[in-house]
């Protein structure tokens, strides 16, 4: 599989990194890293499924839910990386994951859909109703999506927690980035790709 | 640890069910190298009884070796007999086409030394005495016993298992062996274990030991001369134990407070459901497990801590080990709680081991382990195909750099 995407977190990741992928799914990302960048990954999943489908492909699954924190299962530093990828909007306490994630790695990538992406506020401004698109496709009364933000509000966030953004990348809903989104971010990007750390004081 | 639990129909003829591995006779390995023990004392030579499932290939890479837990023994999968209602304790998951697969897979299961069936145990007549050993037995440890299995496995042609396998006290093992013979074990599959008991579960142990030693049948360990069993004291531990491997929503399930008659009698016979069973599964226990063979196990639980000799540090006592590890729990157990089971794999992780742990929703307690929970199933079956898949690149790539 080839998702603009992911060549983008592969592109940040280096060669042999230590990596905890937090809401891994089926651990395809992680496989990917592992085929394209020599990673040694653990992730971590709440879904019996998709745990047993990344147990039988070989990766270290660990499953466990990420509401109660990661923060009992590793110590500090034992990752050069740390990804959400398309979880952190479903977590209950985003803002304790991203402190708690930053604590076992020296960096964080982060990625998830965009709310101020242009379609969403259409719908939320002038149709008046939440936004049902490719990359939020669940109704408002059953979506596992519960903490929706902005690349503002991400980054307003990671400003009060004393996250220094590294990098950020947006893509389109085929998941491709253009001038345009490079232009106006959070009006033409679907789904935001940030790499963070601790800021040094 | 109890082998009650197993859902296989009865066979009504010599055909074993698809899936079974059919019918099976024990086999002793009779072992002269000394055994040097804990407590300091030495076993010269000793006797090991075992079964085996399926075939030892070639390359003699495809050997699992099952642990069994407290009260567990030798019998893990198939019938000795068409006729026995039950199969070995852990038949749901070992056969052709199931988990632990014995169309690929060599499955050895040994009954522990100190055992009471057959292996060299408090039944067995002392060469020092030419009395049974009774109380005379050496107390063993996890350490022990997983020397003892060494030799066996030695014995047997294999130098490495493509994994070692146990739940609960036979989890214990499976730590105890990927840190004394790392290079001897590929993968450790872990299940509803503990780094080390609790005070609590100390606290049951000695209680279940005390009702044996307290018996007035019990003579200092020496009843067999006496020509009596403890019988009261045994069935007291095992109801104890029986109530500790449950949940209470399992009990709950399985008897409510279902009346045996269906009105109170106020009196202190058998009047609900729970106590009769409690009191079936004690009884029959008597029958089939010895009173020292059980204080030993007791023991050998209790005594269990690898972490003891690492400073108390879990992750430098399993800083030898290099097999891949999976490590699975049961939220109903409180027993072996998920909690003890995330200290193992928080420690693995600690020292970049390769480890997954999958945490089954299951309702039936410590027993879950024994159980043919789909999810649990599944998991146990992905990670056993990919330990036979390694089998197979690693020796693909032998054969190729030869």
């Amino acid at each position: 599989m080839n998702r603009p995407d992911w060549d983008i977190v592969t592109g940040w990741i280096g060669e042999g990194a230590r990596v905890l992928d937090l809401g891994c799914g089926d651990g395809a990302l992680l496989r990917h890293l592992i085929a394209e960048r020599s990673v040694r990954g653990v992730g971590m999943e709440v879904d019996d499924e998709r745990v047993a489908r990344g147990v039988a492909a070989d990766l270290n699954i660990i499953q466990a839910d990420l509401d109660d924190g990661i923060r009992d299962w590793f110590g500090a530093h034992s990752f050069d990386y740390v990804l959400v990828s398309q979880t952190i909007q479903a977590i209950r306490h985003p803002e304790r994951l991203l402190g708690e994630m930053l604590d076992i790695a020296s960096e964080g990538i982060v990625t998830f859909p965009n709310m101020g992406y242009w379609r969403n506020r259409w719908q939320l401004g002038v149709q008046g109703m939440m936004p049902t698109t490719k990359a939020l496709p669940n109704p408002w009364y059953n979506t596992p999506n519960i903490h929706l933000c902005t690349l503002r509000d991400f980054e307003s966030l990671c400003d009060g927690l004393g996250i220094e953004i590294l990098d950020r990348a947006v893509v389109d809903q085929n998941r491709r980035s253009s001038p345009l989104l490079r232009a106006l971010p959070n009006w033409f990007g679907e789904h935001a790709i940030y790499r963070i750390r601790k800021r040094v004081v | 640890m109890s082998e009650s639990t197993t859902t296989n129909p009865p066979v009504d003829g010599a055909t074993p069910p698809s899936g079974s591995v059919g019918l099976v006779e024990p086999q002793t390995a009779a072992i002269d190298t000394p055994l040097l023990l804990d407590c300091g004392r030495r076993i010269e030579e000793y006797e090991l009884v075992y079964e085996t499932y399926g075939e030892l290939n070639e390359r003699a890479d495809n050997a699992v070796l099952i642990c069994h837990a407290l009260s567990g023994d030798h019998h893990a999968a198939g019938r000795h007999r068409p006729e026995d209602r039950k199969p070995g304790w852990w038949d749901t998951a070992i056969g052709p086409g199931k988990p632990i697969d014995t169309d690929r897979f060599f499955v050895v299961c040994v009954n522990n030394l100190g055992g009471c069936k057959g292996s060299t145990g408090p039944l067995s007549t002392n060469p020092e005495t030419g009395r049974p050993y009774g109380p005379d037995f050496p107390i063993l440890t996890v350490r022990d016993w997983v020397n003892s299995q060494h030799a066996l496995m030695r014995k047997l042609g294999i130098s490495r298992w493509a994994a070692v396998t146990g739940g609960s006290l036979g989890g214990m093992q499976v730590m105890q062996w990927t840190i004394s013979y790392p290079e001897a074990v590929a993968h450790a599959v872990v299940i509803a274990a503990a780094p080390k008991l609790s005070a609590q579960n100390i606290a049951f142990n000695e209680v279940a030991r005390q009702a044996i030693i307290t018996d007035p049948d019990f003579h200092d360990g020496r009843y067999a001369e006496h020509g009596v069993i403890p019988r009261r004291g045994l069935m007291l531990a095992r109801m104890l134990g029986h109530i500790t491997y449950l949940s209470d929503d399992a009990m709950r399930a399985k008897f409510g407070r279902e009346l045996r008659s269906g009105k109170v009698q106020y009196g202190f016979d058998v009047e609900f459901q729970v106590e009769s069973y409690l009191r079936y599964q004690g009884t029959s226990f008597v029958d089939r497990f010895d009173a020292n063979t059980y204080l030993l196990m007791t023991k050998a639980l209790d005594y269990f801590d690898p972490a003891a000799e690492a400073d108390d540090d879990l992750a430098t006592a399993l800083a030898p080990a290099t097999a891949r590890f999976l490590v699975v729990s049961f939220t109903s157990d409180w027993r072996f709680s998920p909690v003890r089971s995330k200290e193992i794999v928080r420690a693995l992780l600690a020292t970049g081991k390769s480890v997954s742990y999958a945490e089954v929703e299951a309702h039936q307690g410590h027993d879950a382990f024994l159980m043919p929970i789909p999810y649990y199933h599944e998991v146990l079956r992905g990670y056993f195909d990919n330990i036979a898949r390694r089998m197979t690149e690693e020796a693909a790539a032998e054969e190729g750099a030869a």
